[in-house]
């Protein structure tokens, strides 16, 4: 009853092709939009925006560059964090050598400095393919990193190859309080996620899909493949870009390359595929599960063994189930945690009145 | 299934938002420790120490002049994400806020460096993190204390000129120095470079990529070259593989200085007998038979409270690095404490005060029974660095033995270095430095 | 010249070691299509294992400490932990995956390093330990006399036990029951089940062998730099050598892993001092990659035919 769709005739093209064409959906959405810009930031204390709302937005971002790319052209990438740093250093250089660079510009320069070196190492993808694809985008991830460290030129020659954000100013006003660093953040990410959304369901986006559906065939019926692989690793590493320059300005202020290592690339990878491959609402709820869940255990172990065990083993114990409960979500729901919402809204199209 | 998980995520938030000290009368230290992942042996040693002292200081003292110490450790795994979320986490808990945070990383440093300041927390960064921070004037919140890596770096020269019978006679000899490849082995560079061109040695700058367990390449090079000492800029596996390969390739380990993250149990003991004749600096020493130490056996160990799993590593360098932490934490409150009163707990500002006017000389580290274990230390509002000096240890085979006694760092070069590194922060970030002359 | 050849011969030998986890890799991806990306955490595991039942051994049995009893013990010990932990991984976390994308496998294979480190560091403690197999890790001294060239006594042995290694699972393979079984498993799984052939059990085979495979490299690579965390980026040694050699070669592991060795320290030394040096990191995977544009499926990898 809750979702049902039905009585909602859509007398024009254009109504068809809305976004969210289920007027529950654009109710939930303006709901959810309200809580987070409005009701969030007059509630939730400094830890909950800087600890967690914060870096949740700026990974779902890069979880959403890396799903375009893995998710709907199906091409697996290992460097995903690599691309984040070049947003960030990129964002960093123009706000540094270019006088009176406004931020949102630097922001969105930052994404296609990033997305030139996707495409760079994206060039690849035309002759190999899964794994050995996967493997080649390590290459990227560390000859980027390493040529941060290595050229100076790149963090303004800071002894130690670490940039410090500059302030963030838009026309004229400061985003240096928490609330108004999410704020942007959650601005930014709103919405890049929207045209996201928007981006996989038009023609680019089923270019993308036949693709990874079968690349040979979709060359068959006239797609070109080159450009459709080029085309998503452009816009994937655009918006690792982007989340990358936020990490830097509106969460940590200073960062070091070797912060966007391995790990980081892995993490994202875990938050679409817990997420959900191929869904941007996965995106979301993956980069929360990832991020929280140790955050979680350790408070959980905190509380519950405070003191009774020793400090090594409990650190342990929280590696160890965070590496099972990822293998347990796996064999559950394969399809990650966006399909138990899609079967959650089947259900909710006749509950609670089931017969 | 789904009841299952909101009822997790409903005792997750119980757990985040709920912060049960109401107490007063207690100091609260936030630990942001890493006992996982790549270097979580040498967490576990390092956070061991402080946490022993800080239980011995309890258990003999009953506090700091009444005050108990509580802490609570939070795993960062060494992330900088984590450390950040470990920060904001516990900066308000305990009845006066976290009194300092030392994150025991320099990604994590870099990443909380401005929030300490609107937080109004110390941060304290003992052998590592940002070295300009010494400029006191521009980094009011930050103590890169004892000794920073360009007084390192300077003091080991120093003694490389004492073995070379001289520092004259370092001109037209060749020294190599072979790198962790990231931030922290770039910081060597500048003053490196800087050393070389005043007493005219050769540098041979050689990187090793992370993690470093493979430097066959480098050694090669070294051998090809020949110099006459290598300084080894090392961290986690990098060290035990740089100490292999060197006797693999015939280098004489005796020839081979290592930072103080090169220089620990943690390092030689995986190497074997390649690391015999290692020597390493230290700003603490390692050993169980200063007072201190044996005062944690009697008060903590001897009554089944020790934070080590392996007490055998009670006294190791890295351990011993915990205590001082302990000492330096603690001293600091003590010195708050004197100003704004005994018996209270102290709050990050006056805690902050407390850090720059922490003086242990020699006569209060015998007293605390810390003679000769690590460099007596003055800050000011200027200098946030305080001694900037190290012992050198040699590895014998199955420990560290001290071969010095404190070597001086080259004050006025290195201190030249920070102000103007220091001065080119403020500039790019329009701080207006302090007058510390205005300083109570 | 000298120089040249004491660098290539480094790492060649250096390349046998890279080869040796990559090993493990290929072995897992040839028989189930999974990437194994905890074989890391398992080269570490095992090692750590190993070290602690060699140090819990004496006082258990009263045998000398560090007697050659005391070092099979241990190592039989061990090799049956990995053949348990091999075959648990297979039966509680792939066999339910069965016929999920490679993509999930390979993520679960990641979880699973995270759990096998966990366990590992809970049972055996987070200290470094020295391993002693009693090889000395010196240059051998007539090639140091007669041509002025370093070549370590532990790397040709390494090297040796490399060889040994892959000729023994080239004959397994090739002559027993099993290995026609397996490779039969690798070919085609439908088939290779429809003539009666029982996979699970192959595959159980096959984690158990891949856990050899990861003891005897954690037991050479803990030699060298002790048996510590950092084990388990052995792994990102052999990606590029997998890449390189095919990820279902085992001659290709070989191969690829030499090619890799020899190459980034040459590249190390003589284009390295131009760019800042430090370029091992990223080196072995440019060069895989330039090397996957001309041949796409690697070295000895199988040749992939698209049908529409």
């Amino acid at each position: 009853m809750l979702y049902r769709e039905a009585g909602q005739f859509k007398a024009s093209y254009k109504e068809d092709q809305q976004i969210f064409p289920i007027r529950q959906d654009r109710v939930g959405m303006a709901v959810i939009l309200a809580i987070f810009f409005l009701a969030v930031p007059m509630f939730a204390s400094e830890y909950w925006l800087q600890a967690i709302l914060i870096p949740v937005l700026i990974f779902s971002l890069a979880a959403i560059g890396l799903n375009i790319l893995t998710g709907y052209a199906g091409q697996l990438s290992l460097g995903s964090a690599a691309f984040m740093a070049v947003g960030a250093f990129g964002a960093y250089n123009f706000m540094l050598r270019i006088d009176g660079m406004p931020f949102i510009v630097a922001l969105i320069l930052g994404g296609l400095c990033s997305a030139l070196v996707g495409v760079a190492f994206g060039l690849p993808s035309l002759r190999i393919k899964g794994f050995y694809l996967a493997v080649a985008t390590l290459a990227a991830q560390f000859f980027i990193v390493w040529a941060l460290v290595k050229f100076p030129w790149f963090s303004n020659h800071s002894s130690s190859g670490v940039i410090s954000a500059q302030e963030v100013n838009i026309l004229g006003f400061a985003f240096d309080t928490p609330v108004l660093k999410y704020l942007l953040t959650l601005a930014v990410v709103v919405v890049l996620a929207l045209l996201a959304k928007n981006l996989v369901r038009s023609t680019t986006g089923r270019r993308w899909m036949a693709v990874r559906d079968m690349d040979v065939a979709a060359e068959v019926i006239g797609i070109r493949p080159m450009r459709a692989k080029l085309s998503a690793f452009a816009v994937s590493s655009f918006y690792c870009g982007v989340a990358g320059a936020l990490y830097a300005y509106t969460y940590l202020g200073t960062v070091e390359p070797e912060g966007f290592n391995l790990d980081l690339s892995f993490k994202i990878l875990f938050m679409i595929i817990i997420g959900g491959v191929g869904s941007i609402l996965g995106s979301f709820l993956g980069a929360a599960f990832i991020v929280l869940l140790p955050i979680f255990l350790n408070v959980f172990m905190h509380s519950v063994f405070a003191g009774s065990l020793p400090a090594g083993l409990g650190s342990n114990l929280e590696l160890i189930v965070f590496g099972g409960l990822i293998i347990f979500f796996l064999i559950v729901e394969p399809h990650g945690l966006a399909r138990l919402w899609t079967l959650a809204k089947d259900k909710l199209r006749l509950w609670p009145f089931p017969h | 299934m789904k009841l299952k998980k909101s009822a997790l995520i409903g005792a997750a938030i119980a757990g985040l938002l709920v912060s049960g000290y109401a107490a007063a009368q207690e100091q609260f230290i936030g630990l942001p420790s890493y006992r996982v992942g790549p270097y979580g042996s040498n967490g576990a040693s390092l956070y061991g120490g402080w946490i022993d002292y800080m239980a011995m200081v309890n258990a003999r003292d009953g506090g700091v002049n009444g005050v108990k110490l509580t802490w609570e450790e939070c795993e960062t795994e060494y992330n900088n994400a984590r450390g950040v979320e470990c920060y904001e986490r516990l900066k308000n808990k305990g009845p006066t806020g976290n009194s300092v945070f030392q994150p025991l990383s320099t990604g994590i440093t870099y990443s909380v460096l401005e929030k300490v300041e609107q937080d109004k927390i110390p941060m304290v960064t003992i052998g590592y993190g940002r070295t300009d921070a010494a400029d006191g004037s521009v980094f009011p919140w930050v103590f890169p204390m004892v000794t920073t890596y360009w007084s390192q770096a300077s003091a080991i020269v120093n003694y490389i000129g004492t073995k070379a019978g001289g520092m004259d006679k370092l001109k037209g000899k060749k020294i190599g120095l072979l790198y962790h490849d990231s931030a922290y082995g770039k910081e060597s560079h500048a003053i490196m470079d800087k050393l070389a061109e005043k007493h005219g040695f050769e540098l041979q700058k050689v990187a090793v990529a992370h993690p470093g367990n493979e430097q066959q390449a480098q050694w090669l090079q070294i051998r090809q070259q020949k110099p006459d000492y290598v300084i080894l800029w090392g961290w986690g596996v990098m060290n035990a593989t740089a100490l292999r390969t060197a006797a693999k390739t015939g280098y004489s380990r005796d020839k081979i200085i290592g930072v103080w993250w090169s220089g620990s149990e943690e390092d030689a003991i995986p190497a074997g007998d390649a690391a015999k004749g290692f020597v390493a600096a230290g700003f603490n020493v390692a050993g169980a038979n200063y007072p201190v130490i044996k005062d944690i056996q009697t008060n903590v160990y001897a009554k089944n409270a020790g934070n080590m799993e392996d007490k055998e590593r009670v006294g190791s360098v890295l351990y011993n690095r915990g205590v001082v932490h302990g000492i330096i934490t603690v001293e600091a409150i003590r010195t708050a404490q004197e100003k704004f009163g005994k018996g209270k707990s102290m709050t990050g500002e006056q805690m902050r005060w407390g850090f720059e006017h922490l003086n242990l000389d020699t006569k209060r580290l015998a007293a605390l029974g810390a003679a000769g274990f690590m460099p007596d230390l003055k800050i000011s509002c200027k200098d946030h660095e305080g001694a900037g000096k190290v012992k050198f240890q040699q590895w014998d085979g199955s420990k560290w033995n001290v071969v010095t006694d404190w070597i001086e760092a080259d004050k006025p070069l290195v201190r030249g270095m920070i102000e103007e590194s220091a001065a080119a922060y403020a500039k790019e970030k329009g701080i207006t430095p302090r007058d510390c002359s205005k300083e109570m | 010249m000298g120089f040249f050849f004491e660098v290539l011969i480094g790492g060649l030998l250096s390349g046998v070691l890279y080869a040796l986890v990559a090993l493990g890799f290929v072995l897992i991806y040839k028989a189930s299509g999974v990437f194994n990306f905890a074989q890391g955490a398992m080269v570490f595991f095992a090692a750590l294992t190993f070290v602690g039942f060699q140090a819990l051994l004496p006082g258990w049995t009263g045998l000398e400490e560090g007697s050659v009893m005391v070092f099979w013990l241990a190592f039989i010990l061990a090799l049956a932990s990995m053949i348990v932990l091999g075959i648990l991984t297979e039966k509680v976390v792939l066999r339910p995956l069965v016929n999920q994308p490679q993509i999930t496998l390979f993520m679960a294979t990641i979880g699973l390093s995270f759990l096998v480190e966990g366990i590992a560091q809970a049972i055996w403690g987070a200290n470094v330990r020295a391993l002693d197999l009693g090889i000395a890790d010196e240059p051998i001294g007539w090639i140091l006399d007669s041509a002025d060239m370093i070549v370590s006594s532990f790397d040709v042995f390494a090297a040796a036990l490399a060889g040994i290694l892959v000729a023994a699972l080239a004959l397994f393979f090739q002559y027993t029951k099993v290995g026609r079984a397996l490779r039969a498993v690798a070919d085609d799984h439908q088939a290779a089940l429809s003539i009666g052939i029982p996979l699970q059990h192959i595959w159980a085979i096959v984690w158990g062998v891949a856990g050899f495979v990861a003891l005897v490299a954690g037991l050479i690579w803990g030699a060298r730099s002790g048996v510590q965390f950092a084990l388990t980026f052995t792994a990102l040694k052999a990606l590029p050598v997998l890449i390189l050699g095919g990820f279902t070669s085992v001659p290709g592991a070989i191969v690829g892993g030499l090619i890799i060795g020899a190459s980034e320290k040459l590249a190390e030394v003589y284009i390295g001092p131009f760019v800042g040096g430090g370029i091992e990191g990223w080196f072995p995977y440019m060069l895989a990659l330039f090397f996957l544009l001309v041949r796409p499926e690697g070295l000895f990898g199988e040749k992939h035919i698209d049908r529409v």
